[in-house]
């Protein structure tokens, strides 16, 4: 069984942004304009978030690329009341946008706050209609959405892999932001899989997780800078 | 036409609000309604353009709606469980105003759930809390719990009603079809007598488990979470003890109306003020102790996500807040009731007033600072709640008021047959019971 995981390598991250581009595109996310932006309605699936540790003078600042962490003991969850959101057996923390009552339950218990909500219907603009994409559904007004690995591709790669008879291929699976990333700081694939890429790097020493003594156990691996 | 016979009858003037009507009346039912049409349009265009339209945005997913869905729960605490406890505890003073406690219960319940169906993003699939039921929710605790409770709080209500009930049927000229069917055939036998005593007993002692356990599941949506100052063991008490606190004093104040409005004076005397406020005082106190432990609890144990949040609470964004909760919730309240002279008819209903002013802003200040400062960076985002949010918890306020008016009118709000019995019986009951207290008398 796979269990898919994430690591980023701020050694090698330049904070600029094409994971949030490529995500953006690939997952239909609507466009909110700055009005509504400056309220906080932003919907960013993946977001650079600066994160700062200590007080002047001894600051230490970095910017962090950040999905939704899909733990391993997620706590959002647990609180859905319609199984909206739910954990498969993969290991991906999954969204059920039509089953969604918008109760944002799950959206005030994930200690990431990865989850966003709809205040309005989603809206993009005339030009950029034509290019959604058509393997992800759309989402309405009043539904929560967050990160989902980009598990459309996997389907497709699943799928392209049965119609060719064959087992499906580590590098077959990547999510856009990995696949956009220039510098080559995101890895994705098994952690399972003891000689993957993400698993190797995930028992380096340079390995952390954000908020890692909360026991959610996030499959999103940060590689540490500087050292 | 049989109007005159009631009149000459003892208690008429409980029967006054059901057989007259006066200009008063429709005065207010003609505001409340405008109020609560406001509201409902509010609603309307909250429900075409989205929840945008609130002051809510990320990482602030909750504000007022939860706020209210709190409050008006905890309201409901007053009726029920009071006068279970009350009515088990053999209070003689009770018989008077259980009715009138009662009816808040149930009414003031579907603002509460009113609220949190307000506050879904899609309320037209709200029945998938059914059809996809899980369970290991919080929220659906609240869904199992509050059903049962508005079931068993109806009941409880509801029995106590049938010899009134049966009251209106025998004499009043209105409606007599409606009283006859709700009345269930109570002939006042007896048996009858027996069989209700035991329903009511019966009831009173199931309400009370189911009471708390309604306000402590409430507690639990916060408190089962991993967000800071959310996630205490104290919560599930804190909100049962702020919960009969806030209820108390909306049963002050309604007795305060209907007793100035009906006239009730006779029935609704100082003395049953006096001695709900005495109960409110032990709340306040409870409530200053249940606050205290969990407040100091965090700044001992100085964790810093927890005191990024105390501090906004004592000092920053909302200390305006927050001190005005400890205002209207202690320092108001607390002097008036404390002392003889002021837990007065009117005193207990200025110290109520605050009480409910202070709890509303108490269950705001444990809802909406936690989310204010995520554990990760977050934009800083002021929630100021819109038009939208005020106008619907004014139109769910006028709505309550319009019920409990309603009901008066349909219903006696003081129970008549309790009274009656309180007069005929109680007197040498009570004698009886003292006695058993008593050394040297009373046993053979």
């Amino acid at each position: 069984m796979h269990r898919w995981g994430m690591v980023i390598d701020l050694d090698k991250c330049t904070a600029c942004q094409a994971c949030v581009v490529a995500c953006q595109a690939e997952n239909n996310v609507a466009i909110i304009g700055p009005e509504e932006s400056a309220k906080g309605r932003t919907i960013h699936w993946m977001e650079l978030i600066p994160y700062i540790e200590g007080e002047y003078p001894h600051i230490k600042a970095r910017l962090l690329p950040r999905p939704c962490m899909h733990c391993d003991h997620p706590p959002c969850t647990k609180v859905c009341p319609v199984y909206a959101t739910y954990i498969n057996e993969e290991g991906l923390v999954g969204q059920i946008n039509y089953r969604c009552i918008g109760c944002r339950y799950c959206t005030t218990a994930c200690p990431y706050t990865v989850k966003y909500f709809n205040w309005y219907p989603p809206e993009w603009p005339q030009e950029m209609k034509g290019s959604l994409n058509r393997d992800v559904s759309i989402r309405t007004k009043g539904v929560v959405e967050k990160c989902t690995f980009c598990s459309h591709r996997l389907l497709r790669a699943r799928e392209r892999a049965k119609a060719e008879g064959r087992d499906l291929l580590p590098d077959e699976y990547i999510p856009a932001c990995v696949q956009a990333c220039p510098s080559g700081a995101m890895y994705f694939g098994d952690l399972n899989d003891p000689h993957s890429v993400v698993s190797t790097l995930s028992r380096e020493r340079r390995a952390f997780k954000l908020l890692e003594d909360l026991g959610t156990e996030p499959k999103v691996i940060y590689l540490s800078e500087g050292m | 036409m049989d109007e005159k016979l009631i009149n000459s009858e003892e208690d008429a003037i409980l029967f006054d609000p059901i057989l007259k009507t006066g200009r008063t009346f429709y005065y207010t039912l003609f505001i409340l309604a405008a109020v609560i049409l406001w509201g409902v349009w509010a609603y309307l265009y909250q429900y075409r353009n989205g929840l945008g339209v609130t002051g809510l945005a990320r990482p602030i997913f909750w504000g007022v709606y939860i706020t209210n869905f709190v409050f008006f729960i905890g309201i409901s605490h007053a009726g029920t469980l009071i006068s279970a406890i009350l009515r088990l505890a053999k209070a003689e003073w009770r018989r008077s105003i259980t009715r009138s406690a009662e009816v808040i219960t149930v009414l003031v319940l579907f603002f509460g759930v009113g609220n949190i169906l307000m506050d879904l993003g899609r309320p037209d699939r709200m029945l998938n809390i059914i059809r996809y039921s899980q369970f290991e929710s919080p929220l659906l605790w609240d869904v199992s719990s509050i059903t049962v409770y508005l079931t068993a709080s109806s009941v409880y209500l509801f029995l106590p009603l049938i010899p009134d009930i049966a009251l209106l049927r025998d004499h009043a000229g209105k409606w007599q079809w409606f009283y006859r069917i709700l009345a269930l055939g109570w002939k006042g036998t007896e048996k009858q007598h027996h069989l209700l005593e035991r329903a009511i007993a019966f009831m009173a002692i199931l309400v009370i488990p189911v009471a708390i356990s309604v306000h402590t599941v409430v507690s639990f949506v916060f408190a089962m979470t991993i967000q800071p100052m959310w996630h205490s063991a104290i919560f599930g008490p804190y909100f049962v003890a702020g919960a009969i606190f806030s209820g108390i004093a909306g049963l002050i104040v309604a007795m305060n109306v209907i007793r100035k409005v009906y006239h009730l004076e006779d029935y609704l005397r100082p003395v049953h003020f006096n001695n709900l406020g005495t109960l409110l005082l032990v709340m306040t106190l409870l409530w200053f102790y249940f606050t205290f432990t969990e407040y100091i609890t965090t700044y001992y144990g100085a964790e810093p996500i927890h005191m990024t949040i105390f501090w906004l609470k004592f000092t920053g964004r909302f200390a305006p807040y927050f001190w005005g909760m400890f205002l209207f919730c202690f320092v108001i309240p607390l002097p008036i009731l404390s002392l003889k002279r002021t837990r007065t008819p009117a005193g207990t209903l200025i110290a109520s007033i605050s009480v409910i002013i202070g709890m509303w802003l108490e269950r705001f200040v444990i809802v909406v600072p936690t989310l204010t400062n995520p554990r990760l960076p977050n934009d800083q985002i002021i929630y100021l709640p819109t038009w939208v949010e005020w106008s619907i918890l004014a139109g769910c306020v006028a709505f309550f008021i319009l019920l409990y008016m309603i009901f008066t009118k349909i219903f006696p709000i003081v129970s008549i047959w309790e009274v009656r019995e309180g007069r005929e019986k109680s007197m040498a009951e009570v004698q009886e019971r003292i006695k058993t207290y008593l050394p040297g008398i009373g046993i053979e």
